[in-house]
């Protein structure tokens, strides 16, 4: 046992200059504030928090925009329009060019190109939500049973997870919907669906695998709570976050999806308005009027970088590492 | 901006007084920071972390910052060095080193001090080191950057010596392994090695080994003493224990919510704490606490009356209708194996984390398994709890077999038994407010209706001293300690016998930490409350348990009331856990002041 330094020091009777004995004047009501509650203020989550600092930023006000102005657009296409795309169309409006009423010019078929790029987002829309909705769905259970129950769930499931994650999106939804006769915004959203989940599973199952190890779940178990029930009410609503800012993400992709299937013919069928099937369109003409492109793909472009600057925002607000404690 | 009035003759100019007698040359300081401010810009506006620091170090000596988390203390000294995290900056006062203004140095001059003039040992030794690089790399970087002249095989001939230096034998062969080849204590040594290896005037030491283990804290604290003093290397210390701060080092400053409360030489500070907040510390730092009980146990004096006033509930009481009590859990032999998978199939090994662990626990007591990391105390907990299956042998609970229990039965036995556990911020669900925290077993068990279980609520929340008007907000809004009394009051929902308390205190600061034992003691006092109490720190043990288990690798190496095994430790490993109990080398004297 090493002895005491004090002892040692050279003259250590008397502390040398700079080393006196000091002790602050009290000033300050700090001590009993070492462990208060501050009650005044609004009680703030998770998700208050983020709310908070996604207020914030000007890339939300601008995503959120787009987003509502693009799903008004998709619900209500006749308040922005009284003129229809399929029924007004006439031949001698093939390719004209802009003209009072119809700011965007004709196309070849001669229908109103603003008439169709605002019914065009409908079929989008519905496409990106419904297949988002699905592919949450699916890969939240898959991922959520993996990552929780381990074992031999989670063997099989990752498996079976590997091996759709090997097949590539697009080529699939091709190989399925050339094959497909009944070619509806579901269906298309369907098979999109049945080969996109494999992401959000193994964010989720990642997710739920660290969630599950925190002492509140240990604690929930002491309390005797069953496994099902603290999968459902301790472990998924603390992997929420990721899943949720991946599913924003993947809307825009899946719309992207549509477009590209609709552009190759074999998406939407064409008594059905969508971007992807307009551009597809617009090609055959793309020489003598470019401009019948560019509205579609703009469309397209917007609503699709609205979904991502959105989930860029929301993974920012959500980000743990960015959360002060 | 800070007004501090001398305790002493600090009135005096410097040089003033005949008589000094220190050595000529040591007289003039090494570090002197004064009036040191330092902020942080954040979201929020401009946090001040260190308002007004005031500190000097002469060379070859050692001195201390004791605080709490957030008190300021790691900022200073990393202002020192120029290494504030993020958007620190130092907005005011000077900092001189060996007669030098650091502040406002251009970056390459501060980089070219930085190793060889100020070395540092930092906090955690599992990430300061990359896990790619051998260790002997390492090193040699440390070295190169700092302008080591000489060739490779010099170099490495170097690197063999520092390691030596720092206390690791075989060094050659070391210096070729990587960091995960290494034990916490081992890689805290390369740290010390790469800390020394260019001889600095003043090593930093950022709470050098509070992620080690007592045992080896102590070994690596008295390697680094000796061999900074065999360097004359000055040492500036950073630590939220003000016994070990006061063992290490022979001036102390208190910092507190980034002012400096108090300082001077250590001794004094000890015997004489003059500012509230340094007399609190004083009182309530477990290792100092602790001593004071031995001490005073020694001179056969009751040792309820040595604690601070706050800390009297924490003395288990020691009358004899305690000690008549029945038993309510008993684990008989309790053996866990756990299986550990190996690269190929059937390459697994078994690993026995518990073996054949016995040990009472009486209705009213307090039971303490002690034990360093990996010694099976958890896993032994868990099983008591019913989280862990034993491979063999009988927890039983209230004279039950718990393993016997059938569902509905095992479902009532959760009630009678609730963990506390270490991470004040892992424990609670962050998506759920403190009510629904605390009401969660209350639901789950359907205790009463919606309004009584509001009520009771309420009571518990009274119960852990934290105002009702807390339930409404959520976890990440409190600080850890205000956590630990919403998980001691949720654990207490249900009215249970038996709360386990894994390392229920050990991730608190000092005085929270005193706060909740002080609550502890007296909920066990109103309620009747058996505690299982696990923890690495014996100094705590003191406190608050009647009866200690030493755990070691698995096995129990010793069992007896707790002024029994700090009287009288029959085993070498238990007096070694004494002995790395801060302060234990200090005399009563100086603390029982």
């Amino acid at each position: 046992m090493p002895e005491n330094r004090y002892e040692t020091v050279p003259g250590g009777r008397r502390p040398r200059p700079g080393q006196e004995h000091f002790a602050a004047e009290v000033d300050e009501g700090g001590l009993g504030a070492v462990d208060a509650v501050k009650t005044d203020e609004a009680p703030s989550s998770l998700w208050r928090d983020a709310w908070r600092e996604m207020r914030r930023r000007p890339m939300f006000w601008v995503a959120a925009a787009i987003i509502v102005l693009v799903i008004t657009v998709a619900a209500f296409p006749s308040w922005f329009t009284s003129v229809h795309p399929r029924f007004d169309c006439e031949l001698a409006n093939s390719l004209a060019g802009p003209e009072p009423g119809h700011p965007f010019g004709f196309d070849k078929q001669g229908c109103d190109i603003y008439a169709r790029t605002i019914y065009g987002a409908r079929a989008s829309v519905l496409v990106g939500v419904m297949s988002t909705a699905m592919v949450v769905i699916i890969g939240t259970i898959m991922g959520a049973v993996a990552g929780y129950f381990a074992g031999w769930f989670d063997v099989v499931l990752s498996r079976i997870t590997d091996i759709f994650f090997a097949i590539p999106l697009v080529l699939a939804a091709i190989v399925i919907m050339s094959i497909t006769t009944n070619r509806t915004s579901f269906t298309v959203a369907l098979v999109l669906a049945s080969f996109g989940w494999t992401s959000i599973a193994r964010i989720t199952r990642g997710t739920v695998m660290s969630v599950k190890n925190n002492e509140f779940v240990t604690a929930a178990r002491s309390l005797g709570m069953g496994r099902g029930r603290i999968l459902l009410r301790h472990v998924l609503p603390n992997s929420a976050a990721p899943i949720i800012v991946y599913a924003t993400v993947a809307l825009g992709t899946f719309i992207v999806a549509e477009a590209t299937l609709s552009f190759l013919g074999i998406g939407l069928p064409p008594s059905t308005v969508s971007w992807g099937g307009d551009i597809s369109q617009a090609q055959r003409a793309i020489r003598q009027a470019p401009e019948i492109l560019f509205y579609p793909a703009a469309g397209l472009a917007i609503t699709v970088l609205g979904f991502i600057m959105m989930g860029d925002v929301v993974r920012d607000a959500l980000d743990p590492k960015a959360r002060k404690r | 901006m800070t007004t501090q009035f001398p305790v002493t003759n600090g009135n005096q100019p410097v040089g003033e007084g005949a008589g000094r007698s220190y050595e000529a040359g040591t007289d003039k300081p090494l570090l002197e920071i004064r009036d040191l401010q330092v902020s942080f810009t954040t979201s929020e506006g401009v946090v001040h972390a260190v308002r007004g620091a005031d500190i000097t170090v002469y060379p070859g000596q050692s001195v201390a910052i004791v605080g709490e988390s957030g008190s300021g203390k790691s900022t200073t000294a990393h202002a020192v060095i120029d290494l504030l995290p993020g958007t620190g900056k130092v907005t005011g006062g000077s900092i001189m080193f060996d007669g030098r203004e650091i502040v406002g140095l251009p970056r390459t001059e501060i980089e070219a001090m930085r190793g060889r003039d100020i070395g540092l040992v930092p906090q955690d030794p599992m990430s300061n080191l990359n896990p790619v690089w051998r260790i002997g790399t390492q090193i040699e970087e440390a070295l190169k950057a700092n302008g080591f002249e000489g060739g490779k095989k010099e170099r490495k001939e170097r690197v063999a010596g520092l390691l030596q230096e720092a206390g690791l034998p075989d060094a050659e062969r070391r210096a070729r392994q990587f960091p995960h080849e290494f034990s916490g204590g081992m890689r805290q040594r390369s740290l010390i090695a790469i800390g020394l290896a260019s001889r600095p005037k003043l090593l930093i030491a950022d709470e050098p080994t509070s992620a080690l283990d007592v045992t080896v804290q102590r070994q690596i604290l008295d390697h680094l003493e000796v061999l900074t003093q065999e360097l004359g290397t000055a040492v500036l210390f950073i630590t939220h224990d003000l016994g070990l701060a006061a063992e290490r080092a022979e001036h102390l400053v208190v910092m507190f919510k980034g002012r400096v409360v108090e300082s001077g030489p250590a001794r004094q500070i000890l015997a004489n704490p003059q500012h509230p907040y340094t007399q609190r510390l004083v009182a309530s730092a477990p290792s100092l606490a602790s001593r004071r009980i031995q001490v005073a146990h020694e001179q056969g004096e009751e040792s309820d009356e040595l604690l601070a006033p706050d800390l009297d509930a924490t003395v288990p009481l020691r009358d004899a209708r305690k000690a008549a009590q029945s038993d309510i859990v008993v684990a008989k032999n309790l053996t866990k194996v756990f299986t550990i998978r190996g690269g190929r199939p059937g390459a697994s090994t078994d690993f026995k984390a518990v073996d054949d662990v016995s040990f009472t626990l009486k209705r009213g007591h307090t039971l303490a398994l002690v034990g360093e990391s990996g010694s099976g105390k958890s896993t032994a907990a868990n099983m008591v709890l019913g989280l862990l299956d034993p491979t063999s042998g009988v927890v039983e609970f209230d004279g039950a077999d718990v393993a016997k229990f059938t569902p509905k039965e095992a479902f009532a036995f959760r009630r009678r038994i609730q963990p506390v556990f270490q991470n004040p911020y892992g424990s609670l669900d962050p998506t759920f407010s403190i009510y629904r925290s605390i009401e969660e077993p209350l639901a789950l068990h359907r205790v009463g209706s919606k309004k009584e279980r509001e009520k009771r609520v309420r009571e518990l929340l009274d119960m852990v001293a934290l105002p009702q008007s807390a339930m409404r907000r959520f976890p990440n809004e409190l600080s850890g300690g205000q956590r630990q009394r919403i998980a001691i009051a949720r654990a207490l929902a249900l009215r249970p016998e038996v709360i386990v308390l894994d390392e229920a205190v050990s991730a608190l600061d000092v005085l929270v930490q005193a706060q909740i034992l002080e609550l502890l003691g007296n909920l066990q006092e109103e309620l009747g409350l058996s505690y299982l109490f696990i923890t690495h720190d014996l100094a705590v043990v003191r406190q608050i348990a009647d009866s200690v288990v030493v755990m070691q690798n698995g096995r129990v190496v010793e069992q007896a009331t707790t002024d029994e095994v700090f009287d009288n430790p029959r085993q070498q490993y238990t007096r070694d856990l004494l002995a790395a109990i801060p302060g234990a080398g200090l005399e009563g004297a100086a603390i029982a002041g």
